[in-house]
Order: C-alpha cells, then sequence, then structure tokens
C-alpha cells in the first residue's frame, strides 16, 4: 500500500470538508458541538483564550488584594471581611490568606493564564491558520487538551473555597511544606486540590503540545517550507517541544510527592520536626530534589510562557514596520538556541541551596550564555523597526512594548544569572521584578498584542481603538512604575513574601513605595477591566471587519474568509510560494505567500 | 513505514504538502508521546540515582530478590525477575510479528501474534504481582523496609519506596500497552484494519509496547543489578 494513500486516508477532515459543499454548515452543528465540545481549533483556541482570561482576572485581583496589605499594613478595610470572611477577620487579610493568595497567584498566572490562556490560544488559532492545514492533526486530542484544562481550572477554583484554604507554601511548591499535611493549613486538602489540578493541566499540556508539533511537521500546505513559516509557527513549535519534553519531569516529581504526603515515603523528608506534631519517622530524602525535579521543567516554563509571544511579535513588528523582518534565519537559529539553553539553566534557581560553587559557576555560564540568543532578538526587532513605515495600531503598540519590557527585563536577568550576586539578590522584591517585567509582563504584552492584531480574524469585528490605547498607555506606564521601585527595595534587601515589613527598621522608609506601588496596581487593574469591556462589547458590537487582509499581512490565515467555517478555507488549500515576509519589495507594499515568484523579481 | 513509495530520489520533502518523514500523523506523534514519557522515567530514575549515591549504604539486591513461586527457603538470586524479563523481551518479539503480519495485510497473523503479547504482557503483570505480593509479606511497603543494607547497617525506607513507585509506574504502563493491545486485538477482528486497508494502529501500539520493554531494561538493570 502507498504511502500517499495512508496520508490521504488520515487526512480525512479535509476530504470530508472539500466535498461538502464548502462549508455551508455541512454537519448540522448543535450548541454543544460548537461551541461546547467543539473540535474546530479556532473554537477551542477561543474556549483557551476566555478561560484564560477569566483566571487573569481571578490572579489580578488576588494580586491587588496582597498589594493592599503591602501597601497599607496597618488600615482594616471591613468589606474585606465582607468577601473573604474569616480570611481576613477584622478588615484585615489573615497571613495564612495571603500566602495563600500569593502562592495562587503565582501558579494561577504562570500555568493557567500565561501558559494555556497564551500558548493554548494562540497555538491553536495560528497553527493550522498560518501553515495551511484544515484543522489541528488531531481535532479530537485538541478538544481533549482544552476540556483537561478546564477540568484543571475546576479543581483549582474549587480549593480556594475548601475549609481549610488553597495552597499556600508558594507556587514552586517546596517540600516539606508542600509535602506534610501538618506544616500549614494550605499544605492539607488545599494541596492535595493543588497537585490533582496541576497534574491534570499536565496532561492538558502535553495532549495539546504533540498536537501542535506533529501539525506543524506534518500539516503543512505545499510550497510551506520550514523556511518559509511565519517566527510565530517556528516559536509556538519550539514552546510545544520544551513544554512535551519538561512537563513530564514536573509529573515525576508529583509523584514521588504525592507519595511522600499519602503513603509515607520519604522522597523530599529527611529528619523533620514539626511544632505540635514532633519528630518525624522520615529519613534519607532531600527537599533539593523535588527543587532539581521542579525547576527541570520550571526553567524551561519561562521560555514556554515567552517564546510565543517573541513568535507574535516578530510577526506583529514586521507587518506594522512595513518591512520583511530582519534577519530571519538569526530568529529561528535563537528561538533554538533559547530552547536548547533553557534545558541547561535551572540550576541558577538554587545558587543558594548548598549547591556545589563549581556546579553554579557552570550554571552562571550556561545562564548568561542566554543573553546572546536574547540579544539576536532585540537587535532584530529594533532593526525592523528602523526606517520602517511604522503603523501605531494597538497590537503594534504592545509588540514595541514587549521589545521594551522584555529589554528592561532581561537586563536584571544578567545580574540573577550570578552566583555571587544571587546571594544577595536571591528571594528578594529584585527577583519579583525581574521576573514580572521580562516573563509577567512582557508576555501578557505579547498576549494583548496577538489578541489585538488577530481579533478580526477570531471574531470578524474590531475592537474599540480608543479604549486600546488607553489600555495600553496605562498598562505600559503602570508596569515599569510597579515594578522598576521594586528593584531599589530588593537592592536593599528586602525579602519577597514577606506579609509586613512594618517591624523592621532596615525596610519602614520602603512603607510609602509600597503604597505607591499598590496604589498603581488598582489603577493598572482596573484598566485591564477596560480591555475586557472591549474585549467582549466588540465581540458582539464591534466594527465589522469587511476587508478580507485588514493589515495588509503576508501570512495565509489572511486568505481564509472572513469568518472561516470548520476546515478554514472554502475550496482548496492555498499553495504557498514564498516566505512570509516580502514587504516593501520590487515597490510593492506587500506580497502575499500564496502569490507565485514573477519572473522579473528580485531576489534577497 | 518500510513499504517503498512513489517518492522519487529528489523528493523535497521538507516543502510542504507532505510529511517530512513520510509517516502519518499518528505515528510521529506517537514519537513525540515516547520521547516525553521517557522523560518521565528518566526523572524518576536519576532521583533514585541521586538519592541512592547520596545515602550511606544500600541493600544487596541479590539478598533481597532472591525466592520464585513455591521455592521455600531455597535462595536463588535473581532467577525470577530474570524469567520476568524473558517473558517481556518474547512479547516484544511476538509484537514484532504481530505488526510484520500487518504488514502483509495477513489477519490471522495479527490475530495470533497480538493474543501472544497480551499473554505475555499479563504473565509478566502476574509475575509483578508475586513479587510484590512476596515482597509486602517481607514486610516491605512504601515507607518500610525490613532489609539491612549490604554492609549490615540499617537501610533507608528510600530503598522500597523507590522500587515500588518506579516498577509500579512500569507495571502501570504495561497494564496500559496491555489495554491497548486487546483494543487493537477487537479492532482487527472486527476487520477495521482490513476495511482501512492498511494495519497502522498496530504498528502505534508495536512502537509503545517496545518502548516499555526497553524501559524494563533500564529499571532491571537499576534495581536488580547495580
Amino acid at each position: 500500500m502507498s504511502n500517499e494513500a495512508v496520508l490521504h486516508a488520515h487526512s480525512g477532515v479535509a476530504s470530508s470538508h472539500d466535498a461538502g459543499g464548502h462549508h455551508e454548515h455541512h454537519h448540522h452543528e448543535t450548541f454543544i458541538t460548537k461551541y461546547v465540545f467543539s473540535q474546530d481549533h479556532k473554537m477551542i483556541a477561543k474556549q483557551f483564550l476566555i478561560t484564560g482570561m477569566v483566571w487573569a482576572v481571578l490572579g489580578g485581583l488576588m494580586s491587588v488584594l496582597f498589594r493592599l496589605q503591602l501597601g497599607y499594613p496597618d488600615s482594616t478595610f471591613p468589606w474585606l471581611e465582607d468577601i473573604l470572611g474569616k480570611w481576613a477577620k477584622g478588615g484585615r487579610i489573615t497571613p495564612e490568606a495571603y500566602y495563600a493568595l500569593v502562592t495562587t497567584h503565582g501558579t494561577v498566572l504562570v500555568f493557567f493564564v500565561l501558559t494555556a490562556g497564551l500558548s493554548g490560544t494562540f497555538a491553536n488559532f495560528l497553527i493550522p491558520l498560518q501553515v495551511g492545514a484544515r484543522d489541528m492533526a488531531s481535532p479530537f486530542l485538541n478538544m481533549l487538551s482544552y476540556w483537561f484544562f478546564f477540568s484543571a481550572s475546576v479543581v483549582m477554583l474549587s480549593s480556594l473555597f475548601v475549609e481549610t484554604g488553597p495552597f499556600s507554601g508558594g507556587w514552586t511548591a517546596y517540600p516539606p511544606l508542600s509535602a506534610l499535611h501538618d506544616a500549614s493549613p494550605g499544605s492539607k486538602t488545599g494541596m492535595d486540590l493543588w497537585i490533582i489540578s496541576m497534574a491534570l493541566f499536565v496532561v492538558s499540556s502535553l495532549l495539546g503540545g504533540l498536537n501542535y508539533i506533529v501539525t506543524i511537521l506534518n500539516m503543512r500546505t505545499k510550497g510551506m517550507s520550514m523556511t518559509r513559516l511565519p517566527l510565530t509557527i517556528w516559536a509556538l513549535f519550539f514552546t510545544a517541544v520544551l513544554g512535551v519534553l519538561s512537563f513530564p519531569v514536573l509529573l515525576s516529581g508529583f509523584i514521588l510527592l504525592i507519595f511522600d504526603r499519602n503513603f509515607g515515603t520519604s522522597f523530599y523528608l529527611s529528619d523533620i520536626f514539626v511544632n505540635g506534631v514532633g519528630a518525624l519517622p522520615n529519613e534519607g530524602g532531600s527537599a533539593i530534589l523535588f527543587q532539581h525535579l521542579f525547576w527541570f521543567l520550571g526553567h524551561p516554563e519561562v521560555y514556554i510562557i515567552l517564546l510565543p509571544a517573541m513568535g507574535m511579535v516578530s510577526e506583529i513588528l514586521s507587518v506594522n514596520s512595513r518591512k520583511p523582518i530582519f534577519g530571519y534565519m538569526a530568529m529561528v537559529g535563537s528561538l533554538f538556541a533559547i530552547a536548547i539553553l533553557a534545558f541547561l539553566v535551572w540550576a541558577h534557581h538554587m545558587f543558594v541551596t548548598g549547591l556545589n560553587p563549581f556546579l553554579g559557576s557552570i550554571f552562571v555560564l550556561l545562564t548568561l550564555l542566554i543573553a546572546v540568543p536574547s540579544a539576536i532578538k532585540v537587535f532584530n526587532w529594533l532593526t525592523t523597526l528602523w526606517r520602517g513605515n511604522v503603523r501605531f495600531t494597538p497590537g503594534m503598540m504592545f509588540a514595541i512594548g514587549f521589545v521594551s519590557l522584555f529589554i528592561s527585563g532581561g537586563l536584571t536577568g544578567i545580574w540573577l544569572g550570578n552566583s555571587a550576586l544571587d546571594v544577595h539578590l536571591h528571594d528578594t522584591m529584585f527577583v519579583v521584578a525581574h521576573f514580572h517585567i521580562v516573563m509577567g509582563v512582557a508576555s501578557m504584552f505579547g498576549m494583548f498584542a496577538g489578541i489585538y492584531h488577530w481579533y478580526p480574524k477570531m471574531f470578524g469585528r474590531y475592537l474599540n481603538n480608543t479604549l486600546a490605547y488607553i489600555h495600553f498607555w496605562i498598562t505600559m506606564a503602570g508596569a515599569y512604575l510597579i515594578f522598576w521601585p521594586m528593584h531599589y527595595e530588593g537592592l536593599a534587601g528586602m525579602p519577597r513574601r514577606y506579609y509586613s515589613y512594618e517591624q523592621w527598621e532596615s525596610f519602614k522608609n520602603f512603607g510609602d513605595l509600597n503604597r505607591f506601588i499598590s496604589t498603581v496596581a488598582m489603577i493598572v487593574f482596573a484598566a485591564q477591566i477596560l480591555f475586557l469591556l472591549n474585549f467582549f462589547y466588540s465581540i458582539w458590537k464591534g466594527r465589522k471587519v469587511t476587508n478580507q487582509n485588514p493589515w495588509g499581512s503576508n501570512t495565509l490565515e489572511w486568505t481564509a474568509p472572513i469568518r472561516p467555517g470548520h476546515g478554514n478555507w472554502p475550496g482548496e488549500i492555498p499553495e504557498v510560494h514564498r516566505w512570509a515576509y516580502d514587504y516593501g519589495k520590487d515597490g510593492k507594499e506587500f506580497i502575499p505567500q500564496t502569490t507565485p515568484v514573477g519572473a522579473d523579481e528580485s531576489h534577497h | 513505514m518500510s513499504t517503498t513509495t512513489t517518492a522519487t530520489a529528489n523528493t523535497k520533502w521538507w516543502s510542504g504538502g507532505k510529511s517530512p518523514f513520510n509517516l502519518e500523523y499518528g505515528k510521529v506523534m506517537m514519537w513525540y508521546f515516547l520521547m516525553s514519557d521517557a522523560f518521565t522515567f528518566g526523572a524518576f530514575l536519576i532521583s533514585y540515582g541521586t538519592t541512592r549515591f547520596a545515602t550511606n549504604g544500600w541493600p544487596n539486591p541479590n539478598e533481597v530478590f532472591r525466592s520464585y513461586p513455591f521455592s521455600g527457603a531455597f535462595s536463588a538470586p535473581l532467577v525470577f525477575v530474570s524469567l520476568m524479563t524473558f517473558i517481556l523481551i518474547i512479547s516484544s518479539v511476538t509484537m514484532v510479528l504481530a505488526v510484520r503480519a500487518g504488514h502483509n495485510m495477513d489477519k490471522r497473523g495479527v490475530v495470533i501474534n497480538l493474543i501472544l503479547t497480551i499473554l505475555g504482557g499479563l504473565a509478566f503483570l502476574s509475575c509483578q504481582a508475586w513479587e510484590w505480593t512476596h515482597l509486602f509479606h517481607e514486610r516491605a511497603w512504601w515507607g518500610r523496609n525490613p532489609f539491612m543494607n549490604a554492609d549490615g547497617t540499617q537501610s533507608s525506607t528510600n530503598f522500597t519506596n523507590f522500587f515500588f513507585t518506579i516498577t509500579g509506574f512500569h507495571g502501570f504502563h504495561v497494564f496500559s500497552g496491555v489495554i491497548i493491545n486487546v483494543i487493537m486485538l477487537i479492532m482487527t477482528l472486527q476487520d477495521k484494519f482490513e476495511k482501512r486497508g492498511h494495519y497502522l494502529m498496530i504498528e502505534k501500539a508495536g512502537l509503545y509496547w517496545h518502548f516499555v520493554d526497553l524501559v524494563w531494561v533500564f529499571v532491571f538493570t537499576c534495581f536488580y543489578l547495580i
């Protein structure tokens, strides 16, 4: 039997759609199959996006609550008791609730918003549309991926409502806090639910990641060679590979943790005395082992969050500068270098755990090496902008904002990557400032850039530009006003994760600064509500898209109908003849990938 | 896929419109899944190695694993586990035969060899069940280690902790492999693959089965030999 036959047998989606009378709602979709258990990658993308947005609001609100405590440690807010009950007795957040809020904020933002919400949304939405495929390789597994994420969300959400509260030992879930029920209230049922939720999330990420990889490798349309792929797809490809290879290690770590919690093992435990319980029998384990397993995922996770943003920013910068991306192959190469290095630097999170200093110096070297591909990317973005015919669309604003934040946050990474400096800086507000800017806010900006840029393709309507600009400027200014001062606090030695700094003479003088940060945080949160209003209002009432290719873009998704059905293109899938970045070539503003190369066209 | 195709020498495999590996998506996906699973097992075994290196003494596997059913007090180090390993490897051979029969569209061959593979898997799981029960009766379990270190000192419970966790995790993989093979058998008997014109699903199940066998080689080495 020939291979072609096999390949055709397996592209059943494609053939059935071609035969199905050009997508006039051929298979009688009900509400359930269209909006709930949908196997259409575009709908699954929207499900990821909206679930991620719900989590972003919850996670953001949590940060507002604990910033309230940090900004006004002496004040009481009776309305807090109204909404949080016993967790804010007398209108002041209790220490347990504070730690639970910090922990849940971290977990939710890192995994649910910036992993599922960002790469889940855009990998689903963009991969089939930009490589020229009817759908993902396996639409069914793709649907499962979302529903595993949804179940993870439900379990995590329910952990907020258990009597002993959600897990409160930090998003990194270090043992013994995470391994011993008696370590804190949050380590009881809250931690059980946390770990179940995270295990479900790992499954979701695995199913999604396998699909993304295989779709990119196998399902590219005719002519779409790997070097003609838009950079978004390259970035999402490396993201998926990172996820598929690093999440299983976290899963192993979690399985050992479950045994330590429930079945009397001592993988992570040794020589422990718990107040009120006494000495524990556990012997021979090592809490550091968990840190290794955790950060073997944890560090690639940073790039799982960041790479999709990088990819989308590359695309949006090029489209809106009306210029080819500068150094396409260098961009691909540096994504590859980052993906490799991501696996070789995890111990820089552990410099002060008693790690062998010689080993530490190797991790310093490998960590600082990441500056090379990162700098290549930054310079390529800047040279793409250089002398471009820049259109400041909201998507473009957020893309430029991403570059700014990535530079600012990346530079402090060079500080923290040094094991000697880390002795002073570890676990201070400096670290909080660093990773929030470079990974948190920067990736949020990448996500916003993606939403503003592809919203017309997602919903067939535009977002309101005025609200978008207000959203951008408040968020941009707010991001720096919130996190820049934290560098000073951290350099002064102010530790992170503390409930109150009032008792320390050395940190008292930061009281006003903390109040300032908290105030800005609330304003920025309010600006995000503005974005949400814009988002949901525009789905139904936004200005309708009438131009198939509103941004004058070269990539394939803009050759699909304004509101593409399941299967994306009526009739044949377009064939690709060139790379995605022919902007301003031979006097033409843009040449879509589907245009054949003319006889008199210049070569680059 | 091993069958030669219409591909000519200068086919541009990576230029889109076809699979660059000449494989349908499911098999590529299986390969990536196996890479991912290899990292799960890798993390387990490296954790085991790290802990063992950080511990002063460790029980001697020749003394722990020396029984077989009805052996009584008679000591036969590693004989039983060698038999288990042999069974599993033979089941890999029958799996290869099932895959080859699938290539030849030989339904009977597929059915026979799948049944043999399933029996091999079940035999392995039964052996493991016996071994676990036996160890349990010797008071070994998670958090409980009756064995002394090779040098006669008190041993940490991490010997049994890791043993039961990792062989259990592997056993769970064998179990899933058996379930997958049973499903393949049912689908073959229902002529699903005959109708499709190919037995590719059997190949994917085969990849998984061989992977699980390969992992056992490492698990076996780490727990019984070293």
